[in-house]
C-alpha cells in the first residue's frame, strides 16, 4: 500500500493517471500493491495497512496451504496476477499447446476469469476511488485497467516467446484458459437479491451467475448497495485460482470441389437406423475421410448445393460441396498438395469422383448455398408408360416452355416435412422415344423441384406432371443429375 | 388388381386391406403404407362406389355439425393442429344416384394430414382411379404405431382368399 500511497501524493496534479492508454504491460509495482491490500483498518492517511492473514503460522500440511503460506494470496486477483504470471505457468500452457501437436503461426489467448473477480475488481476500485476523492481526484471505473486485459498484457510475451510465434487477434489457433476459484463461488449471490432481474435462470447453464449476469448488475447496483453487502476491502482468501482448463483449439479450414456420384445405391449421409447401417458408406464419408486424416480434424460437416437420393446419379461438372473440417491441427498445404488428396480420393472408390478440390473461406459457402435455392438444374429421366406410345405422342413435351408445376410435400418425405404447396417451373423439356413403353425425357428446372414426382404425379398431387400430360400411368425407372448450374467453386486446371 | 397399380406413385407402399367394413358387404377398403409409415386410405375395387352403373351425386367432409375435413390444418414437420383419427373415425360421405350412402372410415390411427380436395371438383376420379388419384385421405400414425396401425387389417393374400369365398358363396347359392 506503501506504493498506492506514493502514487497518489506523487501525481495530485495530474487527474487522469495515464495508465490506462498505454498498450505495454503495467509496471510490477501495481502487482505488489494488490498483495498488501487486506486490511480492514484505515491508518490516518487513509491509506490500508496490512494485517496477518488468517492462517500464518499454521501448520497443516495440506498442499494448498502449503503453498499459500508462503505466498498470501491477493484479495483482489485472487492470484491470478501472482502466481499465474510466472514463468512455470507459461511453461505449463506452453507444454499443453506442444503436446496437442497444432501447427500455426501465430495465436490469440484467451482467458475465462471466475465471476467474483469482477465483483472483487468492483470493491477495489470503490475503496481507491473513496481515496482519491478525499483528495479530490475523480476515479471512474473506466479509468482502471481491468484485471483481465493486465493479465494477457503480461503473458503475451511470455507466450509468444515460448512458443516462438507472435499474438494476433485474428489469428485461428487459440490457447484459452479458464480459472476458478471454488472456495468464493458463492460470493456473487447477493447480487441476485440486489439486482434480480439480471439472473434470469437459463434451460442449459449450470449456474445463474455467469460473468455477463455479473458484471450487468454490477453496472446497476448502486455504491451503497454494494458496500453494504460485500466487505470493502474484500476478504483474504485461503487458496489461489485454480487453472482448470488448458486447452487450444484452431478454428475450422474450408475445403469446396465438385463430385460426381456414379452409384445408385449410395446415400449422401451415413443411413443407419437404430444402430444398424442400412447401406454402405456415403457420398460425405467417401469425400471426407481423407481430409480429415491429412487435416488431422476433431470432425467434419459436409454440406452441399443441393442433393440427390440414394439412387439418382451425378453426371456432368458435378454438384458444388463445402466440408468444414473442425479443429484442425495440420492447415497448412500447397495447391500441389491439394490436388493430390484430389487424386487419392478419386483413385479410392468409383462410386464418386471429386474435381475442383481447393481450400475456401467460410464466406464462400454462402455462395454455394445461393445455388441451393437459385440456379437451375438439368436431369436426365428414363420413363415408363403404361398405354403404349408412339413418337408422336411425346413430341409436344419438347415444345412446353416455362411449364408451372404444383407441387405438395411428395408423400415419400411428408413424414419428416411440413405439407406445403411450392410452385416450380420446368423451363425446358427434350423427349427421347426408346419403344411403346420407354423414353428418355431431358428437363431444365427450377431448384427445388421433384423431379419424380413430376413423372408418376404423386398420386396427384404434383400437377400437372407426365402421367397427365400424356394421359397415361407413368413411373421413373431412372434418373440423373445432368448438371448443377452453378460456377463455384472456381474451377481447376484439373 | 392390375400390375400397373404396383408401378408409378403407389411403387414404395405395401397395401393393407380390410373387407366388409361394418358389417355392410364389400364395403372394402385399401390402406397404402409408405415405408416412411405415411398411410394413404382409399377404396378397393370391390367397393360398391366403384361398381359399373354407379354414380355418385356427392362427397361430404362434413361428418358432424362440429367437424369438416376439410378444415383440417396441419403445420410444421410434426402436423401440429391435424384432426386425430381412430380407427372407426369417419372420413367422409359419400352419396350415388340410387340414394344409397356410404361412409368412408379411416382405419389407421393417426394425425388427418389431407383429404382429396381433387375428387370434390372432379368425383369420377375416385372412381377412374381409386387406387392413386381418386384417393380418400393421408394419415399419418404416430411414430411408436407404425406397425401396430396396420397388424388388424389384410394382406393381399388374405384379401384374395376373401374375394375367393364371396366369389364361391355367390355362385354356390
Amino acid at each position: 500500500m506503501k506504493d498506492l500511497k506514493q502514487f497518489l501524493e506523487g501525481n495530485q496534479e495530474e487527474e487522469d493517471r495515464a495508465c490506462f492508454d498505454v498498450a505495454d504491460p503495467p509496471c510490477k509495482r501495481f502487482r505488489h500493491g494488490h498483495t498488501e491490500e487486506g486490511a480492514d483498518d484505515l491508518n490516518q492517511n487513509g491509506v490500508l495497512s496490512q494485517i496477518p492473514l488468517a492462517n500464518d503460522g499454521n501448520a497443516d500440511v495440506e498442499n494448498s496451504d502449503v503453498e499459500n503460506s508462503a505466498v498470501e494470496v491477493c484479495n483482489v486477483c485472487l492470484g491470478i496476477l501472482q502466481e499465474f504470471c510466472e514463468i512455470d505457468f507459461v511453461k505449463k500452457m506452453c507444454e499443453k499447446v506442444n503436446s496437442s501437436d497444432f501447427q500455426f503461426t501465430s495465436f490469440v489467448f484467451s482467458v475465462s476469469l471466475p465471476p467474483q473477480l469482477s465483483v472483487r475488481e468492483h470493491a477495489a476500485w470503490l475503496l481507491v476511488k473513496q481515496e482519491m476523492g478525499k483528495l479530490d481526484l475523480s476515479l471512474a471505473k473506466d479509468d482502471i485497467v481491468q484485471l483481465k486485459e493486465a493479465y494477457k498484457w503480461i503473458i503475451h510475451p511470455q507466450l509468444s516467446e515460448e512458443l516462438g510465434v507472435p499474438t494476433d487477434g485474428k489469428s485461428l489457433f487459440e490457447v484459452s484458459v479458464v480459472f476458478a476459484h471454488p472456495e468464493t463461488d458463492e460470493e456473487c449471490r447477493f447480487l441476485a437479491t440486489v439486482c434480480p432481474d439480471c439472473f434470469k435462470p437459463a434451460k442449459n447453464k449450470q449456474s445463474v451467475f455467469t460473468r455477463m449476469a455479473v458484471i450487468k448488475a454490477l453496472e446497476k447496483i448502486k455504491e451503497e448497495d454494494f458496500l453494504k453487502h460485500f466487505p470493502c476491502p474484500p476478504s483474504s482468501p485461503k487458496n489461489l485460482c485454480v487453472a482448470l482448463e488448458i486447452q487450444c483449439n484452431n478454428g475450422a479450414v474450408f475445403v469446396a470441389g465438385r463430385y460426381n456420384k456414379y452409384s445408385r445405391n449410395l446415400p449422401q449421409t451415413p443411413w443407419i437406423i437404430d444402430g444398424e447401417r442400412k447401406l454402405e458408406s456415403s457420398v460425405e464419408e467417401l469425400i471426407s475421410e481423407h481430409l480429415m486424416a491429412e487435416f488431422k480434424a476433431d470432425s467434419f460437416n459436409f454440406s452441399s448445393s443441393g442433393r440427390e437420393d440414394v439412387d439418382v446419379r451425378t453426371l456432368g461438372n458435378g454438384r458444388p460441396f463445402a466440408i468444414e473440417l473442425v479443429n484442425p491441427h495440420r492447415i497448412h498445404f500447397t495447391a500441389e498438395e491439394m490436388k493430390g488428396f484430389q487424386q487419392t480420393i478419386n483413385n479410392s472408390s468409383d462410386k464418386i469422383q471429386v474435381r475442383d478440390l481447393q481450400l475456401v473461406t467460410r464466406e464462400a459457402i454462402g455462395r454455394m448455398k445461393e445455388g441451393e435455392e437459385e440456379k437451375t438444374k438439368t436431369y436426365s429421366a428414363l420413363i415408363w408408360t403404361d398405354k403404349t406410345i408412339q413418337k408422336e405422342h411425346i413430341a409436344f413435351l419438347d415444345d412446353i416452355k416455362e411449364l408451372k408445376l404444383d407441387q405438395k410435400t411428395p408423400l415419400r418425405v411428408l413424414h419428416r416435412r411440413p405439407l406445403a404447396l411450392r410452385c416450380r417451373i420446368i423451363h425446358t423439356m427434350k423427349s427421347q422415344y426408346i419403344d411403346e413403353h420407354h423414353f428418355r425425357l431431358h428437363l431444365k428446372t427450377q431448384a427445388g423441384t421433384y423431379i419424380k414426382e413430376f413423372v408418376h404425379g404423386d398420386f396427384g398431387r404434383t400437377k400437372p406432371n407426365i402421367g397427365s400430360l400424356l394421359n397415361r400411368t407413368t413411373d421413373i425407372l431412372e434418373l440423373d443429375v445432368e448438371s448443377v448450374d452453378i460456377d463455384w467453386p472456381p474451377a481447376l486446371e484439373n | 388388381m392390375a400390375a400397373a397399380e404396383a408401378l408409378g406413385a403407389a411403387r414404395y407402399f405395401t397395401r393393407w386391406y380390410k373387407a366388409d367394413v361394418k358389417g355392410r358387404p364389400c364395403e372394402d377398403f385399401c390402406v397404402l403404407q409408405h415405408s416412411n409409415r405415411i398411410c394413404v386410405i382409399t377404396l378397393a375395387e370391390a367397393h360398391p362406389l366403384l361398381q359399373p352403373g354407379k354414380t355418385i351425386t356427392s362427397i361430404n367432409y362434413q361428418i358432424s355439425p362440429n367437424c369438416s375435413r376439410l378444415q383440417n390444418k396441419v403445420s410444421g414437420k410434426s402436423k401440429r393442429g391435424a384432426q386425430f383419427l381412430t380407427e372407426l373415425a369417419p372420413l367422409c360421405r359419400i352419396a350415388s344416384s340410387d340414394g344409397e350412402e356410404y361412409t368412408i372410415y379411416s382405419f389407421i390411427r393417426g394425425r388427418l394430414i389431407e383429404v382429396n380436395e381433387n375428387i370434390l371438383s372432379n368425383p369420377a376420379l375416385l372412381q377412374e382411379k381409386p387406387s392413386t388419384e381418386g384417393y380418400i385421405a393421408v394419415v399419418l400414425p404416430k411414430f411408436e404405431e407404425s406397425k401396430s396401425v396396420t397388424q388388424g387389417l389384410l394382406t393381399p393374400e388374405e384379401y384374395k382368399e376373401v374375394l375367393l369365398k364371396r366369389q364361391n358363396s355367390s355362385s354356390g347359392s
